[in-house]
């Protein structure tokens, strides 16, 4: 269950799963890079924002965490998906590209009208 | 339930915060080492490379932040750091801290047992369903004495039978009465309670046996053809080690045995508060004791011996009942009218009404002599409460204003003033619940100590004493009050303080404000107002207390034994022979080497009981009390015969009736003087026929039945003239040796000239003091919390007083650099508590005497504007404030005035 009010807070936390469930287990850095990138650089993550957002999705149990090292040998906290974290990516993924269509029709006057 | 698994996991996270800390700043650690190195591969030169990483970190300090908050739960998390921090600043202060909360725990001790006790002797309901509807039914103002009385509301048995076949407002009515038996458990003896116990008596509260049965109607019937025995539960477990063997076997009370059909529940001790029972039998019972139907206390009309108890209908009332109850009572009385009275006092019995009255609560002999006195401690406690929270505000007060500084410069740093006062109110809860912690562990031995000193007079006094939910929600009801009363105002106080104060004077000013002062002083005057009331109050009860003790009851008390002995089971003793054996015995007790005057009497002074008849003189007539007496009885008790002569062993049987009466006889008949030689007759009753008698003598007045009635008129008449003697009777002996030895002597040498004879011997003065329990125990109790008021009371002042000499420290110096002298500087604090005290007096004295009038009935031999007690209050409580007042005082005096204006 996210929080549905805050929609920044709930996007990011698909973002993060769907992150998450394309690459597998990755660290904070990573995560937030490969938002950037998917995003074409039009998003722009702030830590403070990244962390609350990881440990709220650890704390309701979607994600888990442990310190791992990274491709270059450094230390690094590594979040990856649980089951029910596998299972939430489907639903949010659902219900956010219904939504979407739902206003994408809104935002298609032409379509109407023929 | 995602949200509920993440509350759960951030209250587990308050628990480690700096670990969380710690791994968080890894994390971002980490992730800056892993973006520089990713800038140092796309070419950024070193230094650049870690400063764009930073940059794009973000500030840290807020990151952190935030995740802070999302981690934990910042509300509670602020609650636990104010708790951490009221505990932390109480530790700081361990002197302070202990006095409040010991004196919080010794007031909400003394409350939480005074209730306890009161709660087990009058609050709880008897432990059975729908207690509520439960009504005694007795005669309304009681039997006024008349016939042979346990109780004045009890009823005789023919009147039960009456009122239980007639009555239409009950489903149905029982009748019980308990005695003391001898129980015998092979060749072992011990004393029992037993309940004489109606067919109806377990079922009508609806009571459910532990194992066997209880009572049916068939089990009372007329025949009592197989007598039955229901044993408590205690009595169950201690016999049978609850074994359910028991059912079915013998138990044997006196020479019976008795046939064990069930167990009572656990949790019912009996009917009356504070009497435990061990078995119950069923009424028809009573005829083997009586040695046969004939004698049966079932067929007497003026045996008044059984409480009877109805349970309501359904949807009946109390009003309802009574008003039946009052339309059958003239055919009831009419129909049970006992013969062998005169006819004034068949009217007098024919003149009783019957009402129902509220049972759910059981009924109790301890309930009526200690409930008013229970009422009063209860009140005591309170105001000691009082005054602990007075003084309690009064420390916080102090602290509060020492702490100024502090909570302007957190103000100032933009703490709120909500949490300012969140602050100072954590340290009273902290205070007040550790406060009430202590004093509900107090309250246990305090409330039993306080039973125990009232069971010292019966043996089966049995309360229930647990801690139950009620003492736990009655202590921290007042915990809480205390803590609301003796935290708001400083939590108020401080909340107030404004933050330029910190930054404006160094919070030492010349003379300083008297803002916040004023408060303490008006606390102080009132702690003293109030101790003073109760130091008042303590001490009318311990002077009357007094008062009883050295009371002169008209006889001496000192040095007497008394002898109760029963001859009934002394083989050869018919009727016709007691009067002989009875002389014989006094004449056995007087060969007893240490006896010095041994006399017989049928009546033991002050022990609650009576004997009267309505006697008349000419058209006169007045109910008298009667003694049967022996030659040398007056002399034994040291009672002085004023006129005419003493009885005689002459007096015999066969000579004329003669009577000595006292000078309330003398004065309720004979008015105008010289009765010796006159004659008085009383009125019949059954077994003593109407009889006349020629007064021979006069004695001084003495205290009958209790130092507190007034004297009646009584009548001493020769025991050998005495129409209905009993197999048991008194006997009291003087003796300037040791009574504990003398009983043990008399004991051995009279069972051993009369193999049967019971003797129980006592010494009379210890008898008669255990009497005065209800005296000791109020003078004892309010000395104590009068004690612990004016202790409490010189402590406030004593700190309000320090407080003041240290905030006027510079002033003084000044005013000593300046000339004045050191007696000029005593007289000028002293000057300040005096007019608290006087001010607390002022107000106290009208108090305290309007709280002698509400104890008015439980004094004895004091009024209660007693001006030796007022002024011995007022004295004591000024000698002791000067005490609290002077130690300060003194101190200022002695500083050096250069110490003071160099501290600049």
């Amino acid at each position: 269950m996210g929080d549905k009010t805050d929609v920044w807070q709930g996007t990011l936390a698909l973002m993060i799963l769907k992150t998450l469930q394309a690459l597998g287990p990755m660290h904070g850095y990573g995560i937030a890079r490969r938002i950037e990138q998917i995003s074409g650089n039009a998003l722009l993550v702030n830590y403070g924002t990244l962390y609350p957002a990881l440990l709220k999705l650890e704390q309701e149990g979607y994600i888990a965490s442990e310190w791992g090292a990274s491709d270059n040998n450094r230390k690094a906290k590594f979040y990856r998906l649980t089951r029910a974290g596998r299972k939430q990516v489907e639903r949010e993924a659902r219900q956010w590209t219904q939504a979407t269509e739902i206003l994408a029709r809104f935002l298609k006057p032409d379509e109407q009208k023929s | 339930m995602r949200s509920l698994r993440a509350l759960l996991s951030r209250m587990a996270a308050l628990f480690n915060r700096s670990a969380r800390d710690r791994e968080l700043a890894r994390e971002l650690e980490s992730n800056l080492a892993l973006h520089t190195e990713e800038n140092l591969r796309s070419g950024l030169a070193p230094r650049d490379a870690r400063r764009e990483a930073l940059l794009k970190l973000g500030g840290a300090t807020a990151a952190s932040q935030i995740y802070r908050e999302r981690a934990g739960l910042p509300a509670l998390e602020s609650v636990l750091s104010d708790i951490r921090f009221a505990f932390r600043s109480l530790r700081k202060n361990p002197g302070f801290t202990c006095v409040a909360i010991l004196s919080l725990a010794l007031g909400i001790g003394a409350n939480a047992a005074i209730f306890q006790v009161l709660d087990a002797v009058r609050l709880r309901s008897l432990p059975v369903p729908n207690p509520h509807q439960l009504a005694r039914i007795e005669i309304r103002g009681g039997n006024r004495g008349f016939g042979i009385t346990s109780d004045n509301f009890a009823l005789s048995y023919p009147l039960f039978e009456q009122v239980r076949d007639n009555q239409q407002e009950f489903s149905s009515v029982l009748a019980w009465s308990q005695y003391v038996f001898e129980i015998r458990e092979g060749a072992q003896k011990y004393r029992a309670e037993g309940l004489l116990a109606s067919g109806s008596f377990f079922d009508t509260p609806q009571l459910a046996p532990a194992a066997g049965r209880l009572f049916a109607a068939a089990d009372d019937s007329a025949g009592c053809a197989s007598p039955l025995v229901v044993l408590s539960y205690g009595e169950w477990q201690r016999s049978f080690g609850g074994a359910l063997s028991a059912i079915g076997s013998r138990y044997h009370i006196g020479d019976f045995a008795f046939e064990i059909v069930g167990v009572a529940p656990k949790d019912f001790s009996g009917p009356e508060v504070g009497r435990r029972f061990d078995f119950a039998l069923p009424l028809c019972a009573t005829q083997l004791f009586a040695g046969g139907p004939k004698n049966s206390p079932l067929l007497k009309r003026d045996h008044f011996w059984l409480a009877v108890i109805g349970r309501l209908k359904p949807g009946a009332s109390f009003e309802q009942a009574s008003a039946q109850l009052l339309a059958i009572s003239p055919g009831i009385f009419g129909a049970t009218s006992p013969s062998g009275y005169s006819a004034a006092g068949l009217d007098e019995y024919r003149a009783f009404r019957l009402e129902a009255v509220p049972a759910a609560n059981g009924i109790s002999a301890l309930r009526e002599k200690y409930d008013a006195s229970l009422w009063v401690l209860l009140g005591m406690t309170g105001l000691v409460l009082l005054i602990t929270c007075a003084n309690l505000t009064n420390l916080m007060l102090a602290r509060a204003s020492s702490c100024q500084r502090e909570f302007s410069v957190k103000l100032a740093l933009g703490a709120s003033r909500l949490r300012l006062a969140r602050q100072i109110s954590c340290e009273s809860v902290l205070l007040g619940a550790a406060g009430a912690a202590i004093g509900i562990l107090i309250a246990q031995p305090v409330s039993r100590l306080l039973v125990a000193s009232i069971a010292a007079e019966s043996s089966s006094l049995q309360l229930d004493l647990h801690a139950d939910w009620r003492i736990l929600g009655f202590a921290s009801a007042i915990a809480l009050i205390a803590c609301v009363l003796s935290g708001l105002l400083p939590a108020l106080r401080s909340s107030r303080a404004h933050p330029g104060d910190a930054l404006k004077s160094s919070g030492r000013g010349n003379t300083s404000s008297r803002g916040g002062f004023s408060y303490q002083r008006v606390l102080v005057a009132a702690q003293v107002c109030v101790s003073f009331a109760l130091v008042a109050g303590a001490l009318l009860f311990v002077r009357s207390f007094q008062k009883m003790i050295s009371f002169d009851p008209g006889f001496q008390e000192e040095g007497i034994l008394l002898c109760q002995f029963d001859f009934s089971c002394v083989p050869h003793i018919d009727r016709s022979a007691m009067i002989p054996f009875e002389r014989q015995l006094v004449d056995d007790f007087r060969a007893v080497p240490g006896v010095q005057a041994a006399g017989f009497t049928t009546h033991i002074f002050l022990d609650g009981s009576s004997w009267s008849f309505a006697t008349r003189v000419g058209a006169s007539r007045a109910s008298s009390k009667f003694t049967w007496i022996g030659p040398g009885f007056f002399d034994t008790m040291r009672i002085p015969v004023i006129a005419g002569r003493d009885i005689s062993v002459e007096d015999s049987e066969s000579s004329p009736s003669v009577a000595i009466v006292n000078q309330a006889f003398l004065r309720r008949f004979f008015p105008s003087g010289d009765a010796i030689g006159k004659t008085f007759r009383h009125d019949a009753e059954p077994n003593y026929p109407e009889a006349e008698y020629q007064i021979v003598g006069a004695v001084a007045d003495s205290k009958y039945s209790s130092v507190r009635a007034a004297i009646p008129p009584e009548v001493f008449v020769p025991y050998t003239q005495n129409p209905s003697p009993s197999p048991s009777a008194s006997i009291f002996v003087r003796s300037s040796a040791s009574l504990t030895s003398l009983g043990r002597s008399i004991t051995q040498d009279l069972t051993r000239l009369h193999p049967g004879l019971e003797i129980e011997p006592h010494i009379f003065q210890e008898q008669i003091r255990a009497g005065f329990i209800e005296e000791r125990l109020l003078a004892a109790v309010s000395g104590a919390f009068g004690s612990l008021a004016i202790l409490l009371a010189c402590l406030g002042l004593y700190g309000v007083v320090s407080y003041m000499v240290a905030r006027r420290h510079r002033e003084i110096g000044i005013r000593m650099a300046l000339g004045a002298s050191k007696s000029t500087v005593r007289w000028m604090i002293s000057r300040e508590s005096l007019s608290l005290v006087a001010v607390g007096l002022a107000i106290g004295v009208p108090i305290a005497l309007a709280g002698g009038r509400v104890v008015a009935s439980r004094l004895f031999g004091i009024r209660p504007a007693d001006p030796v007690t007022l002024v011995a209050a007022i004295a004591l409580l000024l000698s002791v404030t000067a005490v609290a007042a002077v130690i300060p005082a003194a101190r200022a005096s002695r500083q050096d005035p250069n110490v003071a204006l160099r501290d600049e």
